[in-house]
Formats: structure tokens, sequence, C-alpha cells
């Protein structure tokens, strides 16, 4: 297992070492001048070039590539255009938002998506069957950006039942910090009222967010069931006379959620990348509103922190799918 | 034949073929369908934000223009953006998965390494990060969504040429001295493509959701252009009140991507049944 582990991650790094490379060329290689865009709409001649020294963007391309690796292994992205303050330090205060409601929505997709592809299955051809299928297809044909629209003119404008937006009300201040998912942080030292007021919050951007995922998980969940339901084992079992409740929730769906596992390391990049517009529209102070902001501003340093970060932490999701596949599968485990 | 009275029967894939094909009908005739053709560009502050009506079904946007109108023409910005973004991709990556696949050691490395690195990263994110770096428009948001999405297929063309690469007939083709660009692009390009189209029509959809996405945050079309992503960004000023404004656009982008995946799916059982969803 730990060598399994070791592979995976030397594997991993010369493609984040590409990312590097490719978020570099971006950058400098594109026909906006980063000087100029630095220096601002009314500026002069003279003061691109000052910038364009201070930067060293006058120095040969591979040279600044090495001073930005240098940065990059030191922690260091720049100080950012939009806050005037370090990009990581910016992120660093960010990422526990975003990841409260990745792992939200995550929770959201599963606990509701295996539950309905198992009963899809189960009615296999039935009426809730093609609901499901319906739903399934529909699901991720859902622009995220339109969907958070229509639920936010339905519960929070017209029904007036939810917020419309933030992470918590205005009066309200956040939790002592233990991890920064305030969910989490307010239920441990006991602050009940700060708990629901920051549920309330999280209910509609956590919902948009789920949705394509939602789907995704279903729709695996549905097929790996179908086909497991099919083996002799079950068969067998059916004939002994196990209850089909336990059948199905205990031995059928611990064989068909493989595939189901290996989606949810997919969609967490999906999730990452729905974050972005997510956020915006509901003024989640996450990294996705974030990264928003840096592309409105032209904040090139953030953008290209954020990108690498996701780089990072898609990869180590997906590793970690890979050892959860080890667990759920022992035959998986031995070969590792 | 047969393969087509086995798709007619998924009543599913039908529904995807017909929306797509009056998707495609609406957005060739857009000026002459649409009750309003000059409301692209044109604005009538006098009846600005009224209600959906007879005269105007989808109510009118913040300048008085028609929005039924707005969503026909629109149409035709969304189906020409995936084509032409799906069609690039498929121009960059099948060639490449390729090469990746039948060619060994160097080439096949660095061209799988490097779509590796594109894909480390979900699309939109690099997609938003190249459109920003480029500068907003239309035309530089459907560059970056295509340098972004051919990776997709790179990855299908590279695994199914490697299927292939040992099978007889190519080792048959060796023997008699064929070319490797013959043998690539006459014998095994065919012998791939079942998958290449179920992964274009998806992609059809999923580049509309993209490039919408694109578009609501600024970063591709331009307004007064009527695009559906756009329009769903104006429209947020004016909520609750306008609710149509913002509404209908959606619902156009909705309907179309849900054929294109009704299709897609329904292509997939038909033409390439190793991929078959169990039903």
């Amino acid at each position: 297992m730990l060598r399994f582990l070791v592979r995976r991650v030397l594997l991993v790094l010369p493609v984040l070492f590409g990312l590097l490379v490719l978020t570099f060329i971006l950058v400098r290689i594109v026909p906006n001048d980063p000087s100029a865009a630095l220096a601002g709409q009314n500026a002069t001649p003279q003061q691109i070039t000052e910038i364009r020294a201070k930067y060293g963007f006058d120095r040969p391309l591979i040279i600044q590539f090495f001073v930005y690796l240098k940065q990059v292994a030191q922690g260091d992205f720049g100080t950012s255009i939009q806050s005037g303050r370090p990009v990581v330090t910016d992120i660093g205060q960010r990422l526990p938002a975003t990841l409260e409601l990745t792992f939200a929505a995550l929770g959201l997709g599963v606990f509701l998506g295996v539950p309905l592809g198992t009963l899809a299955a189960v009615r296999h051809n039935r009426m809730l069957d093609h609901v499901v299928r319906f739903f399934t297809v529909g699901g991720i044909a859902i622009a995220s950006f339109w969907l958070a629209i229509m639920l936010q003119l339905l519960f929070a404008m017209q029904l007036d039942v939810l917020p419309l937006r933030g992470r918590l009300s205005a009066i309200m201040d956040a939790p002592p910090t233990i991890t920064g998912l305030y969910l989490f942080d307010s239920l441990v030292t006991g602050r009940f009222d700060i708990f629901w007021n920051a549920l309330h919050h999280i209910t509609l951007p956590a919902i948009t967010l789920s949705f394509g995922s939602l789907a995704t998980i279903t729709r695996f969940t549905r097929s790996g069931v179908l086909e497991t339901l099919q083996k002799e084992y079950v068969q067998y079992e059916t004939a002994v006379g196990y209850p089909r409740w336990l059948l199905v929730s205990v031995y059928v769906l611990r064989n068909s959620v493989v595939a189901t596992v290996t989606q949810i390391g997919l969609l967490f990049g999906a999730l990452l990348a729905g974050s972005i517009v997510v956020e915006a529209i509901y003024d989640w102070p996450g990294i996705g509103s974030y990264a928003v902001l840096a592309i409105f501003t032209s904040d090139y340093k953030a953008i290209l922190a954020m990108t690498l970060l996701v780089g990072v932490i898609y990869a180590a999701v997906n590793i970690l799918v890979d050892v959860i596949h080890g667990v759920i599968d022992p035959r998986v485990a031995e070969q590792m | 034949m047969l393969l087509f009275r086995r798709f007619l029967r998924d009543i599913s894939a039908v529904i995807g073929l017909v929306i797509v094909l009056a998707t495609i009908v609406v957005a060739i005739f857009a000026p002459w369908l649409a009750p309003k053709p000059l409301d692209a560009h044109e604005s009538h502050p006098v009846e600005r934000l009224q209600g959906p009506s007879r005269e105007a079904p989808f109510g009118t946007d913040n300048l008085g223009r028609d929005v039924f109108s707005r969503v026909i023409l629109g149409s035709r910005a969304a189906l020409s953006v995936a084509l032409l973004v799906v069609s690039g991709s498929l121009l960059i990556g099948v060639p490449l998965g390729l090469l990746g696949g039948y060619g060994s050691g160097w080439t096949s490395e660095t061209i799988m390494r490097v779509t590796d690195v594109f894909l480390a990263v979900p699309q939109l994110i690099l997609a938003l990060a190249m459109a920003q770096l480029l500068g907003p428009s239309l035309k530089n948001a459907m560059l970056a969504l295509t340098l972004t999405y051919w990776p997709f297929f790179t990855r299908i063309v590279y695994a199914e040429t490697r299927r292939l690469k040992t099978s007889v007939f190519v080792e048959a083709l060796q023997g008699l001295n064929a070319s490797s660009f013959r043998i690539m692009f006459a014998h095994i390009l065919p012998n791939a493509a079942p998958p290449i189209i179920v992964r274009a029509t998806i992609g059809m959809g999923f580049t509309i959701l993209t490039a919408a996405v694109l578009g609501f945050l600024g970063m591709g079309a331009t307004p007064p252009d009527p695009e559906w992503g756009l329009a769903v960004a104006e429209s947020r000023q004016y909520l609750p009140e306008a609710w149509w404004f913002a509404t209908f656009p959606g619902l156009a982008i909705f309907l179309v991507v849900f054929g294109f995946n009704l299709l897609g799916d329904g292509l997939r059982d038909v033409i390439d049944p190793r991929l078959r969803r169990s039903r």
C-alpha cells in the first residue's frame, strides 16, 4: 500500500511540473503585456518600462521561468493585485469556505444519489426508473449559474425562507476557528445559533453545486447495482431467502459502488470548477469567488496560483480515491 | 438500417434527435423565425421590462428587446460556438491520439504527458484562465475552449488505437508494407470512430454549457449580442421583478444541452455496444 502511494505521488509530480510550465507560458507568451496590465490603463510608456524592470519581465524567458520556479518552491506566489496581500494568504483564508461548500455538495450527492440509484436499479424499467433517468440526464444539462439564480428567485426572493447570499448573517460573528468549516466549528463549540444560521446559508449553494454530481452518482450507482443484481450469488442468496432489502443494501451495494467511487474522484474536479460560478452568485467567500475577482481585475498571479492549487487538490483527491478503492475492494488492495 | 431501426426504438434517443434537429432548423432560419429579428441590436426603451404577453411571449428585457426573439437568435451563437469548438478539438485531438497510440517511444510519451497536463485541471478553470489572458471576446473564448477540450479526444483515440494496434488486420497491413500514415488514418481511424462520435455529440452539449458559463462571466460574447449566458448575466440586476428575463434564456440552454445528451446516450447504445448502458 505504501509503495503504491509513493508511486502514485511520484507519477503526479511531472504532471504538476508540466502544469507549472503551461501556466507560465500562458502568462508570458500571450499577447497581453503583464507589465501594461499591472501599470493600469493610464500608465505612461516610461512607467510600464519601470514595472517591467521591477518584476524582471525584461529578462530572458528561461531565466524568468527559473525565478518563478524558485518562488513557487518557496511557496511564494507573489502579491495579489486586488487585495495587496500575498496570494497565498488570500487563498489560505478562503480555502475552508470552499472546502465546506464542496463537502456539503458531495455529501448531498452521495447520500441522495446512492439510494436513488439503487432504487432505480431495483425498480428497473418501472416508472421510478424512468423518472430517475430523466432526472439524471437533465441534471447535467442545467447551467449551474441559471439554477443558482432560479433557486434564489424562488426561495430567497419570492418565498423568503432562505438567505440570498453570504456564509453567515451580517450580525453573526464567525465561530472560533478550529477547522475553518463553520458548520463543524460551531457545532463543536456548542454555538447552535451560529450552526443554524450557517446551515441556512449553505443550503442553496450546496444544492446548486451538488446537482450535477448527484446526477452522475445516481447514474453510476444504478448501472453498478443493475450489473451486480445479475450475478449468480445474488440469485443464490435470493433463493436461500435473504430479505431483499438486506441483500441489496448490504451485499449488492458494496459490490456495486466501485465505479461510483472512481466517479467521485473525477466529480471533485467538476465541483471545484462549479464552485467558481456558484460562489460568485451566492457571494460565498471561497476561492471560487476569489478566482472570479481575479479574472475581472486581471490579477494574473492569483489566477496562476489558483490553477496550480486546483491541480494539486484534484491530484490528491484522485490518489485518495484509489486508496478508498483498496479499502472497499480487497482484491484491488492486493494489487497495490 | 438495422442500426437505425434499433435507434428508433429508443424513445429518449429519438426525443434527443428531435430536439437537436429542431435546434439546427431554428438556428438556420432564426432571422425569419424570430418575430422581431432586429431586436438583436435594436432597443426600445419605452417597452422595457414588460412581462410575457401575446405580443412578446417571453417578455421584454432591460432595453425593451423581445426576449423570445433574442432566445431564437441566440441559438445561432450557441450552435456555431459548439460546432467550431468540437471540430477544432477533433482536428487537434484525433491526430495526436492516433500518433500517441500508434507511435512509440518519445513521440508517444511526449504527446500523452502533455495531454495529462491539460487534464490535470478541470476544463472550465483552464479555459477561464486562458480566455482571461487572451482578452475577453467570443473569438478568444472559442479558442480557449478548443485549446482545453482536445485532450478528451486524444485520450479516447489513444485508448482505441492502442487496442487496435495489436489486432490481426493491422498486423496484416504492416506485413503488406502499408505506410503508418495509411494504417492510422485509413484503417484504424474508421474503427475508432464510434466512441469519437459519441463523445463529440455529448461534447456539443457540454461545450454549449461551458460557453454559456464563459458568457455569463463576461468572458465570451459581448453586449449587445444575443447570447444565452450573457442574457442571464444581464438579467440579474432586474430580479426578482423581471423573472422572465432570466428564466427563458436558461431554459433554452437546458433544452438544447438535454437534447444533445439524450442523443449521445442513444448513439452510444446503438453504435458502441461495448459501452452500452445496462438497461
